[in-house]
C-alpha cells in the first residue's frame, strides 16, 4: 500500500484548510482600512490603534489575565497533588473517587458546570456569608476547578511514563520522601507542570460560558466582552484583537515546541 | 513508593476537599433547585425543606419542573436536536480528521512534528475566536458571499449563517483537534508489517484499510468520537453565534431559561436531565481511556 496516496494527501490538506482559512481571512481583514468588512479599501493598521484606545476591552483583558494567572496557579498546585497521588500512591481510601472527580470536570458540559457553581456560591453566601457576591474570586475558583482536572491528567501521564527507579534509588540511598519529591521528581516533571499551567491559563482565558454564570458586575472577562460585541456581527476591532491573540499563541506554541525538540536532541546526544 | 500514610493524606485531602466542595456538592444544589418552584425572591426559587434549627422538618420539593420539561415539546426537541447535531458533527469530524491523522502517523519524524504542531496550534487559540472567524466567512456580506458575487457567480447572497451547515462547521473548527489526537495515537501504534502482510497476501489498498487499519484504530475512533460528541451536546457558543433563532440546542435552551426567563428551577432540571443523558457516553469514554492506558 502506497504510503502517500494522493487522494489521502488531498483530503488531509482539505482538513488543514478548513482549520486555517477562516483564521487567515480574519487576520487579513484586520488590516482592512474600511469599516465595512465587505469592502477592501487597502492596508491599514488603524484598527490596532482603535483597539488600544478601547478602555472596555483593555480592562476586560486585564481581568482575564488576572483570573487566568490565579486560577492556573491554584489549578497547577492542586492538579499536581492529584496527579502525583494517582500515579504514585498504590492504594488509598477514595482513590477511585478522586480519580473520577478529577477527570469529570474535563467532560462536563460548560453550561452545567457554570450553573452548578453559581447555585453553590449563592447557597454558600446565604448559609455562611462567603463568598460575598460574584466577582473575580468566584471566577477564579470556577476556572481553577476545571484547570486542576486538566493538570492532573497531564501530570499523571508524565509520572506514569517516568522511570520510577530513579525515585527508588534515592529512597534506597536514604533520602526522605518530601526531599525526593522536591529534589528529584519535581525538577524532572517541571516541563509537564509548565505545560499544565499554560493549559489551565488558556482554558481560563478562553472560557465564556462558565465565566458568564459566575462573574458579577465589574468582573466581565475578555470573552464575555468579545461575545457581547460579536453577537451583533463582525467588527474590525475584534479582528485586530483576535489577530494579536492568535499571534501570541502561535509564537508561544512554536517556541515551546522548538525548546522541547532541542532539549530532546541534547538529551539523546548526551546519552549516546 | 510514596509517602508515609499520614503525609499521604496531606497530599490527598486538600484537592479532595476542593473538588468535593466545588464540584460534587454543586450537583446536589442543582438537584435541590430543580425540585423547587420559581419565586419572586432573591434567589428566585423556593426552599424545598422546612427547618427547625439544623433539623429538616418537612420536604416541599416536587417533580413539577421535570413534568413541565416532558409536557413542552421545546425541551424534548432541544435534547433530540442536540444529540442529532452532536452525533452528525462528531461524524463529520471523524471523516475530516481520519485522513489527517493517517497522514501525520505515516509521515517521517520531522514532517510529523510540524503537522502535529499545526493541529495543536488552533487548539491553543480561543474557540470563541475561531467560531467568530467563521462568521466572517459565512455572513451575508462575509468572505464567501462577497467573493462569489465579485466573481459574478451569485446575485443574491447565499444563506450560510443560521443554518445546520454553519453549526456543523462550528463543531468542526472547534473540536477537530480533539478528534485527530486520539486517532493519531491509535494509528501511530499501528505496525506497518500488518498492512504490508495484507497487501503481500493480495488485499487491495481499500480492503487493507477496511479490514486491517480501520479495526486496529477503533480505540482512537471511539475516543475521538466521544471527545467531540460529549461537549458538542451541551454546546452554547456555536448555536448562539452560528445557528438560527429556531435552531434548538439544549445548551442554548438552558442559557435562555436561566438568563432571559430567569427560571432557575427549570434551568436546573434541564441541567439534571442533560447530565443523565451524558452519563452513559462519559462512562464509556472513561473505559476506553482506561483500557488504552493499561
Amino acid at each position: 500500500m502506497s504510503k502517500r496516496h494522493p487522494l489521502v494527501l488531498a483530503m488531509a490538506g482539505f482538513g488543514y484548510a478548513i482549520l486555517y482559512i477562516p483564521i487567515l481571512i480574519m487576520i487579513i481583514y484586520s488590516f482592512n482600512s474600511s469599516k465595512l468588512v465587505t469592502v477592501w479599501a487597502g492596508w491599514s493598521t488603524k484598527w490596532y490603534g482603535e483597539l488600544l484606545q478601547n478602555g472596555q476591552l483593555a480592562e476586560a483583558a486585564w481581568i482575564s489575565l488576572k483570573v487566568g494567572f490565579w486560577s492556573a496557579t491554584i489549578g497547577v498546585v492542586f492538579g499536581t497533588m492529584i496527579g502525583y497521588a494517582l500515579a504514585r500512591f498504590r492504594r488509598f481510601k477514595g482513590k477511585l473517587f478522586l480519580n473520577g472527580m478529577a477527570t469529570a470536570p474535563i467532560v462536563m458540559p460548560e453550561v452545567v458546570m457554570g450553573l452548578s457553581l453559581l447555585l453553590l456560591f449563592i447557597s454558600m453566601e446565604n448559609l455562611i456569608g462567603w463568598p460575598a457576591g460574584r466577582g473575580l474570586l468566584t471566577v477564579i475558583i470556577a476556572h481553577a476547578t476545571v484547570g486542576m482536572a486538566f493538570v492532573a491528567v497531564v501530570i499523571q501521564g508524565r509520572l506514569s511514563d517516568l522511570d520510577i527507579s530513579i525515585e527508588e534509588a534515592a529512597q534506597d540511598l536514604g533520602a526522605r520522601q518530601p526531599y525526593i519529591f522536591f529534589a528529584i521528581t519535581l525538577p524532572i516533571i517541571m516541563p509537564a507542570i509548565i505545560a499544565g499551567w499554560l493549559l489551565a491559563f488558556t482554558l481560563s482565558f478562553d472560557d465564556l460560558v462558565i465565566a458568564s454564570f459566575v462573574s458579577g458586575p465589574g468582573s466581565s472577562t475578555l470573552p464575555i466582552v468579545i461575545f457581547s460585541k460579536v453577537r451583533l456581527g463582525v467588527t474590525p476591532e475584534i479582528n485586530a484583537l483576535a489577530t494579536i491573540i492568535v499571534a501570541i499563541v502561535a509564537i508561544g506554541v512554536i517556541l515551546a515546541n522548538w525548546f522541547a525538540l532541542r532539549s530532546a536532541t541534547t538529551r539523546s546526544t548526551d546519552n549516546s | 513508593m510514596g509517602f508515609g500514610s499520614l503525609k499521604r493524606y496531606l497530599v490527598i485531602i486538600p484537592p479532595m476537599f476542593w473538588l468535593g466542595l466545588f464540584f460534587l456538592i454543586p450537583f446536589f444544589v442543582v438537584l435541590q433547585v430543580s425540585l423547587s418552584d420559581p419565586a419572586l425572591t432573591r434567589p428566585p426559587f423556593t426552599a424545598i425543606f422546612t427547618w427547625d434549627g439544623w433539623w429538616p422538618t418537612g420536604f416541599l420539593g416536587d417533580l413539577e419542573n421535570y413534568e413541565f420539561l416532558l409536557s413542552d415539546s421545546l425541551y424534548i426537541n432541544s435534547y433530540l436536536n442536540s444529540i442529532k447535531i452532536a452525533g452528525i458533527g462528531a461524524f463529520v469530524c471523524l471523516l475530516i480528521g481520519y485522513p489527517i491523522a493517517y497522514v501525520i502517523a505515516r509521515a517521517d519524524s520531522r514532517m510529523r512534528n510540524t503537522l502535529l504542531l499545526l493541529i495543536i496550534l488552533p487548539f491553543w487559540t480561543s474557540s470563541l475566536l475561531r467560531v467568530y472567524a467563521l462568521i466572517g466567512m459565512y455572513s451575508p456580506n462575509g468572505f464567501i458571499n462577497s467573493s462569489l458575487s465579485w466573481l459574478g457567480i451569485i446575485d443574491q447572497p447565499l444563506q450560510l449563517m443560521q443554518t445546520d451547515f454553519a453549526v456543523y462547521s462550528g463543531i468542526v473548527i472547534t473540536y477537530l483537534p480533539l478528534m485527530i489526537l486520539p486517532l493519531y495515537a491509535a494509528l501511530e501504534k499501528l505496525d506497518d508489517d500488518l498492512t504490508e502482510a495484507a497487501s503481500d497476501l493480495g488485499a487491495t489498498p481499500l480492503a487493507t484499510f477496511w479490514r486491517v487499519t480501520l479495526p486496529l484504530s477503533m480505540s482512537g475512533i471511539v475516543a475521538g468520537y466521544l471527545l467531540v460528541f460529549i461537549p458538542s451536546v451541551g454546546e452554547f457558543v456555536i448555536p448562539a453565534l452560528l445557528g438560527g433563532p429556531d435552531q434548538l440546542m439544549i445548551g442554548k435552551t438552558l442559557w435562555t431559561e436561566f438568563f432571559n426567563n430567569r427560571d432557575w428551577p427549570v434551568a436546573s432540571s434541564v441541567a439534571m436531565v442533560m447530565l443523565a443523558f451524558l452519563v452513559i457516553p462519559m462512562m464509556f469514554l472513561r473505559n476506553t481511556q482506561g483500557r488504552r492506558e493499561a
